[in-house]
């Protein structure tokens, strides 16, 4: 019953979606007010049945109804709770639903929190939003339903959550990168609102900056989650594989970085207009193609989804509008747009144009890397596949003068910058940024010329830079306690993504550098030293879990035969799947990991073992939690809450 | 010149500039890490219609099914040797280290090494996927006889069989 009135609740759902994407945007060209009124009781409405719809699902899972297909492919009686409900998003259609219950979320949140924003471009904003919603909700209803019967056959227990699935990150992975792809359609509806529109100026990017920021927020924690999840539940203590669906998160992720830049240079400026917007249709385009990429099996993949043509023909196609028609609008529409500001070479303008070229190039060359054995493939040249160090390489050639210019951005005012008043407190931050390197290398003894000492400098010159930066600004409001209250949320918020950005970078430098690995014969008793940690198996044992079974190993590490920590890793068979699963053993302190998985068990009563010591790994977790509160920060500024906008003169003046 | 275009010209040459640069690295950069997909047959027949066959030392990765009973293990350390067919000859990859979880015998897996001898791959890295139908699709082809063809390349349905 139940899971029928999910059905219902999500057919509901696609009518006032297709409501939503006609009477609104009908209403916004013959300019009737009862009609864009109507856009907001929609967007509200197709939110709550599409929480209806989800509520439903996860009931399904709860109480074992393996009538449901999804249910019986993908939950078992003896999945632990909690897991039950994650694993109502663990499928392909189960995280269709996710995406179109964020959707319609978003939709529903811009409708509610836009007051400020005139009747007209309201009404085109949620109509556009119920275009795609449309898209979404017409692709999990018809081409994945998650609420299939296979009545009157149906099997006494379900095939189990896949064993990679569980665990904690998955609870929280998937929901927060869906509210980071799905959010840039808030940013995509803006633009192409403002397009039907023809209206683009600083008050349109303040409209869209919190909604960009936040989407962006969410991405970045997102895939740093899924990181961290790959990290301890692969078994491999790796951290980023550049495998085609973590590519197809950070694709987005690059142009939503150039998007939140540029937007900037919008709103203070009232320059770059069509840049910004060709950015915001790009960073939801990108989210698309991710959804592609993953769900029509076009690419092998650990996180692909079952491969189904149906699918995937259905998602480009809807891909191929939504980028073309979005094109076409753009082109029509923009060359009537001019910019009137005035700048020089050397500029804070030009620093962040700087900065989107990076991030482009960057964005490109993931995209090329990921669709190049795709290609490849298609044209009958044969099966290849583009390794990791390509992309370490690129991304080499370009960390280096993108954190050059990260740490000087901030500094360069508006318009026009003179070079000589910059000599002397940028002069004093190289030099702090050389010793504070030096120094921790030398404490380390390890300083060498090798990637970690490039890090090092790098992240300390951008850190230092930024840190230096936000005092002086505020020692510009008299003291540095009277600065701390009058500088904006977003100047705080931008100096603490600048410093995550500067902690995983040496967080990435230095892990790269001087993770030590080893992998080992081992049998009770044994003990293996590395890197200055003596690792000692102390006992194998036997595993009895809910639905798994397996074995565990138990170690104690030493360090100069100094007690260290106890180490417990397993090595898992999930007995529905019949699927052997590794946890690691983490250790981990904010200047190395111990990572320690149990391999197969070898002839002669022994154990094959991995032992990893990664130094500064955490770092880089921390450098993207840091960015993600940097938006954080940037989203609580004051000026996004107005609800008449301030003369800009004035504004710009104390930017 | 005026201000104004100067500073154009200036932005477009960078821009040229930047993008030539960045074409260049990534090409040559590509060029070094393209690895070609191998199956057991086509590592020894050669590959495509030249029948191309890979050199001694050159990156590749091979997929095939691990022949069962083939697997052996040097007792003293993680040093471990395998043979993978598809339809046709055998060919033994080597590799020192963990085997991933669900590598059996009978299993579809993916090596990524270098070419020793004309039939011995060093791996250094052993993939196999978390799913027990799992097999590469290229070996899937290549067993079932299932070609994958582009639909650039598909003949007219009223062709000739």
């Amino acid at each position: 019953m139940i899971v029928e009135a999910g059905q219902l609740a999500l057919t509901f759902a696609f009518a006032l979606s297709l409501l939503l994407a006609i009477i609104p945007l009908y209403g916004s060209f013959v300019a009737n007010q009862r009609m864009l009124l109507l856009a907001k009781p929609l967007a509200l409405g197709q939110f709550l049945f599409c929480l209806l719809a989800m509520l439903a699902l996860i009931y399904a899972f709860r109480t074992n109804d393996f009538t449901v297909v999804n249910v019986a492919q993908n939950s078992s009686s003896t999945l632990p709770w909690y897991y039950q409900i994650t694993a109502s998003f663990g499928s392909h259609e189960g995280s269709m639903l996710l995406w179109v219950l964020m959707l319609a979320g978003w939709t529903a949140l811009v409708a509610q929190f836009s007051k400020a924003l005139p009747l007209l471009l309201l009404g085109r904003i949620l109509g556009i939003m119920g275009v795609i919603c449309v898209g979404f909700i017409a692709f999990s209803l018809f081409m994945s339903n998650p609420f299939e019967r296979s009545l009157p056959f149906f099997p006494v227990e379900g095939r189990d959550l896949n064993p990679l699935l569980q665990d904690f990150g998955m609870i929280l992975h998937p929901p927060t990168l869906y509210m980071g792809y799905v959010g840039f359609a808030v940013a995509f509806a803006f633009a192409i609102a403002a397009l039907m529109g023809g209206r683009f100026d600083s008050v349109w990017a303040r409209w869209v900056r919190p909604w960009a920021l936040a989407a962006w927020l969410f991405l970045t924690l997102g895939i740093m989650l899924g990181s961290w999840w790959a990290y301890n539940e692969l078994g491999w203590g790796g951290w980023w594989f550049w495998d085609p669906v973590e590519n197809a998160s950070f694709m987005p992720w690059l142009a939503g970085t150039a998007l939140i830049h540029s937007l900037a240079v919008t709103e203070k400026r009232g320059t770059f207009k069509s840049w910004t917007v060709l950015l915001a249709l790009a960073a939801f385009a990108l989210s698309l193609v991710g959804a592609f990429l993953v769900r029509s099996g076009v690419l092998v993949s650990v996180h692909s989804f079952a491969t189904d043509p149906g699918r995937g023909m259905y998602l480009l196609v809807f891909l191929l509008l939504v980028v073309g028609g979005s094109l076409l609008l753009y082109g029509m529409r923009m060359n009537s747009v001019r910019s009137q500001a005035r700048y020089q070479l050397f500029s804070r303008e030009m620093m962040l144009w700087g900065n989107n070229i990076f991030l482009l190039t960057a964005c490109l060359i993931v995209f090329l890397g990921t669709l190049f054995p795709l290609f490849h493939k298609e044209l009958g040249l044969g099966s290849i596949s583009i390794g990791e160090p390509f992309f370490n390489q690129m991304f080499y050639y370009l960390t280096i003068p993108f954190a050059l210019m990260l740490g000087l951005g901030p500094w360069v005012r508006w318009k026009q910058q003179q070079f000589t008043p910059l000599v002397k407190p940028l002069g004093l931050i190289l030099v702090a940024a050389l010793i504070l390197a030096l120094g921790v290398l030398a404490s380390m003894q390890s300083v060498q010329a090798n990637l970690a000492l490039l890090g090092m400098l790098l992240g300390a010159w951008v850190g230092v830079s930024a840190l230096a930066e936000v005092m002086l600004r505020m020692r510009q409001f008299g003291s540095v306690t009277q600065g701390l209250t009058k500088l904006n949320a977003s100047h705080y918020g931008m100096t603490l993504a600048h410093i995550g950005f500067a902690v995983l970078v040496i967080g990435v430098a230095m892990t790269k550098t001087y993770t030590e690995e080893r992998d080992v014969r081992m049998q009770e008793g044994d003990t293996a030293t590395l890197a200055g940690y003596q690792f000692t198996l102390v006992d194998v044992y036997d595993l009895d879990g809910p639905n798994y079974g397996g074995q565990a190993a138990e170690l104690d590490v030493r360090k100069d035969g100094r007690y260290v920590t106890h180490l417990h890793a397993e090595k898992r068979f999930y007995r529905i799947q019949r699927t052997i699963m590794t946890e690691a053993a983490v250790h981990a302190r904010l200047s190395r990991d111990l990572y320690v998985s149990l391999g197969e068990e070898l002839p002669g009563n022994a154990w094959a073992l991995r032992i990893q010591v990664k130094p500064f790994v955490r770092w880089i977790w921390l450098g993207g939690l840091l960015m993600s509160l940097g938006a954080l920060l940037a989203l609580a500024d004051k000026r996004y809450r107005r609800k008449t906008p301030p003369a800009t003169k004035q504004e710009v003046a104390n930017a | 010149m005026q201000p104004r275009r100067q500073k154009r010209l200036f932005a477009i040459l960078l821009v040229i500039g930047l993008l030539t640069g960045a074409v260049a690295a990534m090409l040559y950069a590509l060029q070094q890490n393209i690895d070609l997909f191998y199956t057991p047959s086509q590592l020894v027949d050669g590959l495509g219609k030249d029948k191309i066959k890979p050199q001694v030392g050159q990156r590749l990765r091979i997929g095939g099914m691990v022949v069962a009973g083939s697997v052996k293990r040097d007792p003293e350390s993680l040093k471990v040797s395998f043979d993978l067919v598809d339809t046709g000859p055998l060919v033994t990859v080597i590799y020192e280290g963990i085997l991933p979880d669900l590598f059996r015998e009978g299993q579809g897996i993916v090596a990524q090494g270098v070419l020793q001898d004309a039939t011995t791959i060093k791996a250094s890295e052993v993939l196999a996927k978390h799913d027990e139908e799992y097999m590469p699709p290229e070996v899937a082809e290549a067993l079932k006889g299932i070609k994958h063809v582009p639909p650039s390349q598909q003949q007219p349905a009223s062709g000739s069989y």
